[in-house]
């Protein structure tokens, strides 16, 4: 877009803010019995306010009542939803009119990133809910990690039968330029998701064989320099002590005492388990390895504290030393 | 579910919730959508949830709001009255996965016996939802 072309947009995307998306809707069915059970059976929801009528009367709540995260459900158009791309324009809600207007210039992405609900009062069977929706807001042009867009939000409000507010909700979406074209998963194509797997190691000619001694033969194996014996860690292809490039290794008893820790927290890294407790440990050979300290509480973990390692298969993927306290 | 409430009294700030696990499959995605009427394609159609990039159907929103109540009010027991749920979403879950729901009392106003209870619920690739819950007990 042009600047004059993306002020005409911006001027006509602002121009949405505060336009009701439809005329009140009220829900197609009355708060029931029926609509709360399912929706109990499916969420594992054994809440005996919901469903058990005797009970639900010796509580406060006086009988039984929905839950209050329904509060949108009761308002959903249903199966219609599943063919709505394929109306008409002029038919269709505001919200998609304005994500219509969007879409036709680029911004063909969606994201859900925040739904705020309040509830004012617990619905009961035989309650009316009507929804009540506006455009809330829409912000400036945004840089996200998705692709330059802008958050829309909708407000909500819910009232009953007496015209009485019983819940609001804020649903906000990023509506966005997708920075990288979308990659459609072929049907059927081996594209079942996959649990994340760490980070693969970097290897190449001085370190791979260190990784094939991991995996190969399950041993963390230590470099050691054939002129002078010393031994070094991470390998390296000359002995910084006699530099000789000439080297052998041993076989590591996986024994040793943690030199320095640190709990990473934040961000969490797929793949990985947490806490997740990283120490540097010197093995009783006397080099030294970065490693995980597994299976123990972050505050047991202490510098000096005894190790014993085991070469393991920490994911699909990866095979390697770890270590727990002894 | 236990049928005694939690009174406000005996909650303490930095209280954790009993962790809650969820087994995401298809059965639950399709069964989440429909209970809460949620026909958008993503939610039932795998074919439609491949266009958009994902490998399979995903839970919806309202699903997730359901999940949270539910993990908040198995905590309080069955008296406590459900004043806001106010999540931020973010990676899908997707079939295969377990959703692992956290939470913590992070606030008590003692005026009107509300807590807020912040939640969290990850999946296989990190934070699927955090939020606050606010809750009022019994005093």
């Amino acid at each position: 877009m042009t600047p004059e072309e993306k002020k005409a947009f911006e001027a006509e995307l602002h121009a949405w803010v505060g336009r009701e998306i439809a005329p009140p809707t009220p829900g197609l069915d009355r708060v029931n019995e029926a609509m709360i059970r399912h929706w109990c059976e499916v969420m594992g929801d054994t809440n005996p306010v919901y469903t058990d009528k005797a009970f639900a009367a010796t509580t406060t709540k006086g009988g039984l009542i929905a839950p209050p995260t329904m509060l949108q459900a009761w308002s959903m158009e249903g199966y219609p939803m599943a063919f709505a791309s394929e109306r008409d324009a002029s038919t269709m809600d505001g919200q998609r009119q304005l994500h219509a207007f969007m879409e036709k210039h680029g911004f063909t992405g969606v994201l859900g990133t925040n739904c705020d609900q309040e509830y004012f009062r617990d619905l009961k069977p035989g309650d009316t809910v009507v929804a009540h929706t506006k455009i809330h807001s829409i912000s400036d042009e945004k840089a996200t990690g998705m692709g330059t867009g802008y958050f829309i939000e909708t407000r909500t409000e819910f009232t009953d039968q007496n015209n009485d507010l019983v819940g609001t909700m804020l649903f906000r979406v990023l509506k966005f330029r997708p920075a990288q074209a979308p990659k459609p998963v072929a049907e059927g194509a081996a594209a079942e998701n996959k649990a994340p797997t760490r980070t693969k190691s970097v290897r190449g000619h001085d370190n791979a064989w260190w990784w094939d001694q991991v995996e190969k033969n399950k041993v963390l194996p230590v470099q050691r320099c054939k002129s002078c014996s010393t031994l070094r860690h991470p390998p390296r292809p000359f002995c910084n002590q006699c530099q000789s490039g000439e080297w052998d290794f041993i076989t590591s008893k996986l024994e040793g005492e943690i030199f320095s820790f640190v709990e990473l927290h934040y961000p969490e890294i797929p793949g990985y388990t947490y806490p997740l407790m990283c120490a540097v440990i010197t093995l009783d050979e006397g080099t030294r390895i970065l490693s995980n300290v597994i299976d123990c509480k972050p505050e047991e973990v202490q510098i000096g504290k005894r190790v014993k390692g085991e070469v393991m298969q920490v994911d699909a993927d990866n095979i390697l030393p770890q270590f727990r306290l002894v | 579910m236990k049928k005694d409430t939690i009174k406000f009294g005996s909650v303490t700030v930095g209280d954790k919730l009993p962790d809650m696990n969820i087994d995401i499959n298809v059965s639950f995605v399709v069964a989440g959508a429909v209970a809460s009427r949620d026909f958008t394609p993503v939610h039932h159609n795998k074919a439609a949830a491949n266009a958009s990039g994902l490998a399979n159907v995903f839970p919806n929103i309202l699903t997730d709001n359901g999940l949270v109540g539910r993990f908040v009010t198995d905590w309080t027991g069955p008296d406590a009255t459900l004043k806001r749920v106010n999540i931020k979403l973010g990676a899908p879950v997707q079939p295969g996965e377990v959703l692992k729901f956290t939470g913590e009392v992070a606030a008590k106003d003692e005026a009107t016996g509300i807590v807020d209870v912040k939640v969290t619920g990850k999946g296989n690739w990190g934070m699927h939802l955090d939020g606050i819950v606010r809750v009022q007990l019994p005093q």
